[in-house]
């Protein structure tokens, strides 16, 4: 047993990896690019380069390296040191000159160091082991590293999701359970339809249906969870309720299924001509092995309770990781960005983790192999 | 084609698949007629903030007009055009790919199928919206690249079930048989082995749709969607979230929208899994 978890493990390493190599890839192959999101539009391109040498994509280099690299790619990339943002500038667009001795192209006022672009895979390295000690960058929209905002956000959005969860998990499968009790009665139909409608409803959908009916006409409960005055249960009760309805149809769904299933099987039927009571079965026999698959099925969600999460925190302006995100996306701050995606998948593949274990700690066809 | 006309033709065996086969074309007919059906022009502005059942000079604005002025019943019309342009294109983009990386991992099986399955379980493993947005601002926002985004985001989703359904077609006799014949690779693989695995595929492409349709609207309400003026319910939404709490029947009708159609989709769904059941 410890052998299959060590193995799921070493999997979902190796699934980290490629996904940061896939987020690196996309995020961070284009220093220029990456320069101009952080700094602005309408930055020069000696003051991208400058921040490029401050944030390590260049390394400073002596004459003799130059003369290797110029020799090696036909070119050298130079740059300008800290502190130099304001005044320093380069003669022409572009920063490749491959024929000129860069003091000879620059005023004397700006301190001129050469330097080389790192190369791409020293790169991905130092960048992987600066997310694997927590240091994220630095927040271009709010200023600060962006551990300092991303950790406070993210306990935000924990609370939010703990609470959906609190709810969900009883709701779902009571329905689920008493809806595949007894497969094609009314009571089925009637849940089925009840949670076939909870899912069809997008989350965006029923947060506003549902902020028309309890902040706009009946008035009960505030509009907006931003928190402002401190925690406040009122302003949880909406965003709660929008991702709880919408992730509840689906696990009830499954839980129907998977009780369905378990109720037609020989072992509930020997058990009944046994004589045992209805409740008895229900309770001893069909229950647990009813139950193997929503609860995968709850963990398995925890990516789109993250989607839902993302969608609620911006209409309700709830200060947690989905309204990061989207505000990193809408400024261009890259490293916020990288950090918020990064985040993402290790909360997905940690709660997969989980999932397989509790997997094999639940079901014992498993466990005994 | 003669099985999906049969599938139609049968679903009026399931009631709730009657309901959302009427659901679903009943949108498709007002995104045809769209031109028809609208009162005004999506784009004109006629009577601002106004109020459901406002009557202005150039005709009544059943349910009110936007936060600027255009009419909320046309712009809903013409966005059902919009969507039911868009949801099935990358529906259909999804599954060409799906189906394609689905049907090599599960008949070749082995280190191409570990691999393939590998790539699929990661993107599955990251979040849906997070995947979506962070193609969206890498791209920009435009019909195309939401089709992109679309596309990479569910296409595991298909493969998955498309290998799954490979893997148990695969070992049965008539693949045996058709291998011995001397059949060529992609006989065996769309004329044989595809269309045995028809039902369940046809059943998830409605979902997939409905969950399309609901992406869409996701990254509509978060500006990520179609730009504007372009008719989108998500937009819409989006547009007239600022006074939405004193005007609600601005993002109300837009949302109906979209959860009608994800509705009818999804019975439609469970209409036809019944059904081909039975057929």
């Amino acid at each position: 047993m410890l052998l299959l978890i060590l193995r799921r493990f070493s999997v979902l390493v190796l699934t980290m990896l490629a996904m940061s190599l896939m987020v690196f890839a996309v995020l961070e192959t284009n220093p220029e690019g990456l320069a101009r999101k952080a700094i602005g539009q309408f930055s020069t391109v000696a003051q991208r380069t400058a921040w490029l040498a401050r944030e390590n994509y260049y390394v400073s280099v002596s004459d003799a390296e130059e003369k290797v690299a110029f020799e090696e790619k036909g070119y050298v990339t130079f740059s300008v040191n800290e502190g130099d943002w304001l005044i320093a500038h380069a003669p022409e667009e572009g920063v490749v000159y491959p024929d000129k001795k860069i003091s000879e192209m620059v005023d004397d006022e700006v301190n001129v160091i050469r330097a080389l672009q790192v190369p791409m895979a020293k790169r991905y390295v130092t960048w992987l082991g600066k997310f694997v000690v927590g240091d994220f960058g630095y927040s271009y929209r709010y200023k600060v590293p962006v551990s300092k905002v991303l950790w406070p956000r993210l306990l935000e959005t924990g609370k939010l999701i703990a609470l959906v969860l609190l709810f969900m998990i009883p709701l779902s499968l009571l329905l689920g359970v008493l809806a595949g009790m007894r497969e094609g009665s009314f009571q089925d139909r009637a849940f089925s339809f009840i949670s076939i409608m909870t899912t069809s409803v997008p989350e965006f959908a029923s947060a506003v249906l549902l902020a028309a009916v309890f902040v706009f006409w009946l008035g009960w409960l505030p509009g907006t969870s931003s928190m402002s005055s401190g925690f406040s249960w009122a302003e949880m009760v909406l965003p709660v309720t929008v991702v709880t309805l919408y992730a509840t149809g689906y696990i009830a769904r499954i839980t129907r299924a998977s009780m369905a299933e378990v109720m037609r099987s020989h072992f509930i039927r020997t058990a009944r001509l046994k004589g045992l009571s209805r409740r008895q079965v229900i309770m001893r026999h069909a229950l647990r092995n009813a139950l193997i698959t929503p609860v995968t099925a709850i963990l398995l969600q925890i990516p789109w309770l993250l989607s839902g999460v993302i969608v609620v925190e911006y209409f309700f302006a709830y200060k947690g990781f989905g309204t990061l995100l989207w505000e990193a996306i809408n400024n261009t701050d890259p490293f916020l960005i990288e950090a918020c995606a990064m985040v993402s998948v290790v909360v997905v593949v940690t709660s997969q983790l989980i999932m397989d274990v509790l997997y094999i700690y639940i079901n014992p066809r498993i466990r005994f192999q | 084609m003669k099985y999906l006309l049969k599938l139609i033709f049968s679903i009026r065996e399931s009631r709730v698949g009657m309901i959302g086969l009427a659901i679903c074309l009943f949108w498709v007919l007002v995104a045809i007629f769209a031109d028809v059906l609208a009162p005004f022009d999506p784009l004109a502005i006629v009577a601002p903030m106004a109020s459901p059942g406002f009557s202005s000079e150039q005709g009544i604005l059943w349910l009110g007009g936007d936060f600027l002025g255009r009419d909320i019943m046309s712009r809903i019309i013409h966005g059902a055009r919009t969507v039911l342009l868009w949801a099935p294109v990358a529906t259909a983009c999804a599954y060409a790919i799906g189906i394609m990386l689905g049907l090599t991992a599960g008949y070749y099986g082995g280190f191409v199928d570990e691999v393939l399955s590998f790539f699929a379980n990661m993107v599955l493993a990251f979040p849906v919206l997070v995947l979506l947005i962070l193609i969206i601002s890498i791209l920009g926002a435009s019909p195309l690249s939401i089709v992109v985004a679309v596309t990479f985001a569910s296409s595991p989703a298909v493969f998955r079930l498309v290998r799954g359904e490979v893997l148990s077609i695969r070992s049965r006799d008539f693949i045996a048989a058709a291998k011995t014949r001397g059949e060529n690779i992609f006989y065996i693989l769309f004329i044989e082995i595809l269309p045995n695995a028809k039902a369940p595929l046809i059943v998830d492409a409605c979902l997939r749709m409905g969950y399309t349709t609901i992406f869409i609207g996701i990254l509509g309400f978060l500006g990520l969607g179609f730009p504007p003026p372009t008719p989108d319910w998500g937009g819409m939404i989006n547009e007239n979230r600022a006074i939405a709490l004193v005007a609600p029947h601005m993002t109300i009708f837009p949302c109906l929208a979209v959860s009608s159609l994800v509705l009818g989709l999804n019975l439609l769904a469970d209409g036809i899994s019944e059904v081909s059941k039975k057929i």
